[in-house]
């Protein structure tokens, strides 16, 4: 409102609108796969039917964070806090089972629950006191990270607990000779996140509501969208999401360490923007952030079996991707900005 | 900008200073007494030991002067509505660089101490001058823009150093810039009041400071109004880079190497904290130097308050997540009209000198 003159030019392209909002998911996904074709091309072993599953595995929490982030980006926001809050509920699952010995049927809903409860309240908090996200978000960042080191400050075991063994046990399809894989109950719980999303993203009202309150705040609060509660519950399923992520790496690592996660937020916000969502709001894709995961997981896949590339490599290109697809986004929101004036 | 502190007379300036920097000054002001409570007036009086200053809170100073650095150039990028993310990465480079730099060559040289910090800065400043393009040119989100570096620059930093933690020895003159003294003040002090008076004298004395809040009040006003925002962009990350490469230097010189992967962590986090309690608004358009260096010194003294009264020192970050509540609900004119809900009918008009405060912009436009 405040910045919107004769002179200015029309602030939302029509870029996104038509075809040409497929380019960025489409350039992901071409890159995924000439990644993996390359990674085929050059290292034996890469055809593996395993690999591909095993991109689930070890990146299953990430997928799960990163499917919250999608939803709060869309909306306008940011969500500093989710690493945390990941370390935070492994922590809070080990201490509720081993320390205070309550079955982990009543600890994991406890804190899934809890992950919505703060969400929400972080949500509220940026939408009723007019708080910036990065603000709310990064007192959750150092609250929950305290937390975590309160509880404690030295790595939890929770192999006793028998629960947590469940997480990695695996599912196999077909023989592993003949082209079979294995996949963990950890992926398939990523799996349902990620269908669930897409589906409440896609094709439900508050769905819309969310790319509405993305797009223009001011436009939904005019069109009469719920505004309030779309961002009140963007937050809250991110929080669910960084609970569940965080419940996830309790199962596979059957361990809690307070300084898991350090960072993970940069990790899924990558991710995200990577898998073609815009950062300023109101465009992207659920199953964009599903390869966005999956090209992240295929990097360090490709470094791993490189073997004398060091791990930094893995974040220079990351940083690299980012440039390229932000650069991207601008260049398709200049030229829509172009066709709109002529 | 009717709250643009340069266009008030000198009267209504100075009082409007005073009343931003009061909350500042108070939570300093208890932080200390608490501290005093505790360990006794030795707490705030400095001693001499071999030629310099010592005592609990002269090493606070010290080492707060890093993050101070950083605070400073943070707190002109968001007087333009900015922010810069990468610090923390810019702070692990330019520590990366000089470590690195010396490590082959002659340490005891003034020379290559000299060169190896000048490169240091030179590299860290074209970093925010990249930054600043990024923002200024291909009009990219601040937050989105450094967000890059902010993730690739720890991994550039490690590819500098090949993975290892360079170090400097203890006779290097480069160790001086972290540990020595000058006049009996410690040399990171030095350093960090020289900045903070350069910056000062440079955004209060020439036309730039306004010029920086003018752009971050209203970019579309300014540029029509004939300022050109994209240099001062620019100049404003080239400043943070710069102030964030030195910060790394002095925290190298002071530990005598390089971590490049916890070298600064989360310092930008700290920086940002501090600019926010020392009054500055996300929302750009005003900037306050001297409350950013009172917040970095409260987040120092913070530290300190929480071993000093007993508690684990895991205790920091949930202070920190208080102290960032705490500000973050002050300074939102929505919580304070719900609080003083009850006492409106009371005073139903607000004083005329509190400063209002601007409505916050529902999004920034894409263009």
């Amino acid at each position: 409102m405040s910045s919107t003159t004769l002179t200015e030019r029309p602030t939302r392209s029509t870029v996104f609108d038509g075809l040409s909002r497929y380019i960025p998911i489409g350039a992901t996904v071409a890159l995924l796969v000439a990644m993996y074709l390359g990674g085929i091309a050059r290292y034996p072993n890469f055809d593996n039917p395993q690999l591909i599953p095993d991109l689930f595995i070890g990146n299953a929490g990430l997928l799960i964070v990163a499917v919250g982030m999608t939803f709060v980006i869309i909306s306008g926001g940011i969500d500093l806090s989710v690493g945390s809050v990941m370390a935070f509920s492994t922590m809070a699952c080990a201490w509720l089972t081993v320390d205070a010995g309550l079955p982990a049927s009543v600890a994991v809903p406890a804190v899934l629950a809890f992950g919505i409860a703060s969400g929400a309240f972080t949500g509220a908090v940026i939408h009723y006191f007019n708080v910036q996200p990065f603000i709310a978000t990064l007192a959750g960042l150092f609250l929950y990270r305290g937390l975590t080191l309160q509880i404690s400050d030295h790595d939890v075991s929770i192999r006793e607990i028998d629960f947590f063994s469940w997480g990695m046990e695996r599912v196999e399809f077909g023989e592993p000779r003949d082209g079979g894989f294995s996949l963990p109950y950890i992926s398939f719980i990523a799996f349902a996140v990620v269908i669930v999303a897409f589906v409440v993203l896609h094709y439900t009202r508050f769905g819309r509501s969310v790319y509405a309150v993305g797009g223009s705040e001011q436009s939904a609060l005019l069109m009469g969208l719920p505004v309030a509660r779309t961002k009140i519950s963007v937050y809250a399923v991110s929080g669910f999401c960084a609970a569940l992520g965080g419940v996830i790496a309790a199962f596979y690592t059957k361990s809690a360490n307070p300084l898991a996660g350090v960072g993970f937020e940069l990790d899924a916000i990558a991710a995200v923007v990577v898998g073609g969502t815009l950062l300023t709001g109101g465009a992207g894709f659920v199953l964009g952030t599903v390869a966005g995961v999956m090209v992240m997981g295929m990097l360090s896949t490709i470094i791993a079996f490189q073997g004398n590339l060091s791990s930094w490599w893995a974040r220079i290109v990351v940083g690299v991707l980012l440039l390229a697809f932000i650069l991207l986004q601008r260049v398709l929101a200049r030229s829509g900005e172009r066709k709109r004036k002529a | 900008m009717s709250a643009s502190t340069s266009l008030k007379t000198g009267r209504g300036r100075a009082g409007a200073y005073f009343k931003r920097l009061m909350w500042p000054l108070i939570v300093l002001a208890a932080l200390l007494i608490v501290n005093v409570a505790v360990t006794g007036f030795d707490f705030l009086i400095p001693d001499v030991h071999d030629d310099r200053l010592s005592g609990a809170f002269v090493n606070i100073l010290r080492r707060a002067a890093p993050l101070l650095l950083i605070a400073l150039g943070m707190t002109l990028v968001i007087a333009t509505k900015g922010i810069d993310l990468s610090v923390g990465a810019v702070y692990a480079i330019g520590a990366a660089i000089a470590c690195q730099y010396l490590m082959s060559r002659d340490q005891s040289s003034i020379g290559a101490v000299v060169f190896a910090v000048a490169l240091a800065l030179a590299i860290a400043a074209v970093i925010g001058a990249w930054n600043g393009t990024m923002v200024a040119y291909f009009g990219v989100q601040p937050i989105v823009a450094t967000l890059i570096l902010m993730i690739a620059g720890r991994g550039i930093a490690q590819l500098i150093t090949g993975g290892h933690i360079p170090t400097v020895g203890d006779t290097s003159p480069f160790v001086e810039l972290g540990r020595g003294a000058i006049g009996t003040v410690p040399v990171p002090i030095w350093i960090a009041a020289a900045v903070f008076a350069a910056l000062v004298l440079l955004t209060r004395t020439t036309a730039l400071g306004m010029l920086l809040e003018s752009v971050g009040g209203n970019p579309e006003a300014s540029r029509l109004a004939g300022v050109r925002s994209k240099g001062i962009t620019i100049l404003v990350y080239l400043i943070t880079g710069a102030c964030a490469g030195l910060a790394g230097i002095l925290g190298a010189a002071n530990l005598g190497s390089a971590d490049a992967n916890n070298g600064g962590l989360w310092i930008e986090l700290d920086a940002i904290l501090a600019v926010v309690i020392g009054g500055t608004a996300l929302i750009g358009g005003r900037f306050f130097l001297v409350g950013t260096t009172i917040g970095v010194v409260i987040i120092g003294t913070l530290e300190v308050t929480i071993i000093n009264v007993g508690l684990s020192s895991q205790w920091q970050f949930t202070a920190k997540a208080i102290v960032v509540f705490i500000v973050a609900m002050l300074q939102s004119p929505e919580f304070r009209a719900w609080v003083l809900r009850p006492f409106r009918s009371r005073r139903a008009r607000r004083s005329p000198a509190e400063p209002t405060p601007e409505p916050a912009p529902e999004k920034a436009p894409v263009t």
